[in-house]
């Protein structure tokens, strides 16, 4: 579904992403796993295409066709969706109102019906309980006022709502007390399945636990520096980062 | 004798001092004569001075605008105004046609023999005392050049008064519609509310063209209230695209009153308003809000002033702004804290979105502040959209061109959400949806 070759990617100058080179399957749940600063977040924007990043050589290909070539809308319209680390605020703009209109774009791409608000605020309140989410947070304004925590709800929310194809998880679990991680880490397991593949992009194994990936990749200064299983996370977690910093050749 | 067309005024008051025949009340006509020496005396205002530092009114002073003297329907029928008026809205709607009141056209469901709403050349005949005791003493002319031409043809207008005790449920609108003369015209309203104690009304200032000419409205409007009186006051100002808007609102607040001011200024080719609200009693309030939106080559100027005359008075302000195209932006917002105004709080904010390279915006907040104790804040912000939202919006599914729009739309309903008559707020949303599906660029 997803092919990343030899991606290089930074801004203004600065070199960021250092060839990287992934491929993901339906059905599969991939983490990408790193110290700070290594490129992760940069991956995950400019895959959900974030135009503040150039990419300067390499190639993603998402169901064979050029990821790098579509407008941000038109990647969330073919099913990518990214799961921001800071969702940002917008004042004004209801939460509900947002996604109604970013839903039946994405439905309209599809070629399904447009959903009238009955029927929409039937599909809110059924998603709604999936990631626990108090009702009034859903006509409240995009974020605006939320707590860390119910940011991230938010996201998953969203993503429960708008079913992607692929969904990237930038550092979902980051700033999470136990409880909240456990109820994000559920609401993803709900919406795993054969037909969707999950990119979780994390700093920590703890979101592991509970999201448990078939494949753990490293990426250290802008390359993927190993991939295993999910048992490659519990290593890293006993032996730090800095034991992977040898590079070697990626399997896949 | 001058370049700006003061000595073309002066001949026309001599044209209106003859057309009316005598009918006027001696006391009024001595103020209309001393407006029109004191306008004579000012001629229009320049880029030197001050208050006028960023409008520039020279495209208005170089038209000889015909004064319209007298009542004229103009054939206007009330379903040729009902796109001016919010659907299915209850109110008291009072209409002025180039200036003058339309009996045919308005319909008063509040009347009664203590509430008064009509016209102001009626009320000069029936309420002069009343009239005499307000006209003019809150709207000073001395310093300003279009009080002073709209004072010198002070005739009619809408006249409302509102007695002690008494709450007026139904809005009271306020149409003013310019029509398709052959002439280019100026219609003067004057307009004189006056609210007794404890006593509350939601008035609108509706003003409205049937005609893509060049004319040029210049309205006053005095509001006068009372201890402990509410009034929330809503100016719509959608003139056609070639028209001179001129207005200037000012009210005079008894002690703990409340005033509520939500402005909307959409068209126009230059526009000037000037909203003053002195708190001339202990513990009043007052609020202003504002949204202007302008496109194409459009300037609107908004110049507020916050007087605070008595202690413990609170006010305040948010004006916010869409500029696009190579539109123009003033915003003036004084705050105005006098020696016996302790315990004052106030409190100012202007945003400004600049939707192009070529729009701009002056924004000056101007603080006078002569007592000691006082709280006063302000704050200015220019900006385009956040780039951080819309990417956000478009992440989501939601194309480019949508996205701009539900930031631009999310940042006019701060203030739209503001107003209290549902009918209004709804048809004022209406008037953005349309307007940001024009285009802002």
């Amino acid at each position: 579904m997803l092919e990343i070759i030899n991606l290089h990617a930074g801004v203004q100058g600065n070199e960021i992403l250092d060839g990287v080179n992934l491929k993901v399957n339906v059905g599969e749940v991939h983490a990408i796993m790193g110290p700070n600063g290594s490129g992760k977040s940069t991956l995950a924007q400019v895959l959900a295409g974030r135009e503040s990043f150039n990419v300067t050589e390499g190639q993603v290909l998402y169901d064979g066709k050029d990821l790098l070539a579509m407008s941000p809308e038109d990647r969330a319209r073919a099913g990518v969706f990214m799961a921001f680390q800071y969702p940002v605020e917008i004042p004004g703009v209801s939460n509900t109102y947002f996604l109604k209109a970013g839903l039946n774009a994405i439905r309209k791409q599809r070629g399904l019906e447009e959903l009238d608000a009955m029927e929409f605020l039937k599909l809110v309140k059924e998603k709604a309980k999936l990631v626990e989410m108090e009702e009034g947070l859903l006509n409240r304004p995009v974020n605006h006022g939320f707590s860390g925590g119910e940011k991230k709800r938010n996201e998953i929310f969203q993503m429960a709502v708008l079913e992607p194809r692929l969904a990237i998880l930038d550092e979902t679990d980051s700033g999470l007390d136990i409880d909240a991680l456990r109820i994000v880490a559920d609401g993803i397991n709900k919406l795993r399945g054969k037909h969707n593949a999950i990119i979780l992009v994390t700093h920590y194994q703890r979101l592991l636990n509970y999201v448990v990936p078939d494949f753990v990749h490293v990426l250290v200064d802008g390359r993927i520096v190993k991939s295993g299983g999910k048992e490659l996370a519990l290593k890293l977690e006993e032996k730090g980062y800095d034991w992977v910093r040898e590079p070697v050749e990626l399997n896949t | 004798m001058t370049q700006d067309k003061r000595s073309w005024y002066v001949l026309s008051f001599e044209h209106f001092e003859k057309s009316l025949n005598g009918l006027s009340s001696g006391a009024i006509h001595a103020v209309r004569k001393s407006a029109i020496a004191r306008f004579a005396e000012l001629g229009f205002p320049t880029t030197h001075d001050e208050e006028w530092k960023f409008t520039d009114v020279t495209p208005l002073k170089g038209v000889e605008f015909v004064p319209v003297l007298s009542y004229n329907s103009d054939g206007l029928t009330v379903k040729d105004i009902e796109k001016f008026l919010p659907k299915n809205f209850v109110c008291n709607r009072l209409v002025c046609v180039n200036g003058h009141y339309s009996e045919e056209l308005s319909s008063v469901l509040s009347q009664t023999q203590r509430v008064k709403m009509g016209s102001l050349a009626e009320a000069m005949r029936t309420d002069g005392e009343l009239v005499s005791a307000h006209l003019g003493q809150h709207a000073r002319f001395d310093e300003n050049a279009f009080t002073a031409l709209n004072t010198a043809f002070v005739n009619d207008g809408v006249f409302v008064s509102i007695p002690d005790r008494t709450i007026v449920e139904d809005p009271i609108y306020l149409l003013f519609i310019s029509t398709a003369l052959d002439t280019k015209f100026v219609s003067q309203p004057r307009n004189l509310i006056v609210l007794g104690k404890n006593s509350q009304a939601s008035i609108v200032e509706a003003y409205a063209s049937l005609s893509d000419n060049i004319y040029f409205t210049n309205s006053v409007t005095e509001v006068v209230m009372g201890e402990n009186a509410i009034i929330e006051h809503e100016k719509v100002q959608e003139e056609s695209a070639r028209a001179f808007h001129v207005s200037r609102t000012q009210v005079h607040q008894g002690r703990d009153s409340n005033f509520v001011s939500n402005s909307f200024a959409f068209g126009g080719s230059l526009v000037r308003n000037d909203i003053v609200a002195t708190m001339d009693g202990e513990g009043s309030e007052a609020t202003l809000n504002g949204l202007y939106l302008a496109n194409g080559s459009q300037h609107i100027d908004n110049h507020t002033t916050m007087d605070h005359a008595k202690p413990r008075c609170n006010s305040h302000e948010l004006y916010k702004g869409i500029l696009g195209g190579k539109s123009r932006g003033v915003f003036n917002g004084k705050i105005f804290v006098r020696k016996d105004a302790q315990k004052t709080d106030a409190k100012q904010t202007n945003k400004n979105l600049l939707l192009s390279d070529h729009a701009s915006i002056d924004t000056k907040p101007q603080l006078e502040i002569f007592a000691n104790d006082v709280k006063c804040t302000h704050g200015a912000t220019i900006g385009q959209l956040d780039e951080e939202q819309l990417f956000y919006l478009r992440a989501r599914g939601i194309g480019a061109e949508d996205a701009r729009t539900m930031l631009i739309y999310a940042f006019a309903s701060d203030v739209i959400d503001r107003v209290h008559v549902e009918a209004l707020r709804d048809r004022l949303h209406n008037v953005m949806h349309a307007k940001l599906g024009e285009g802002t660029e």
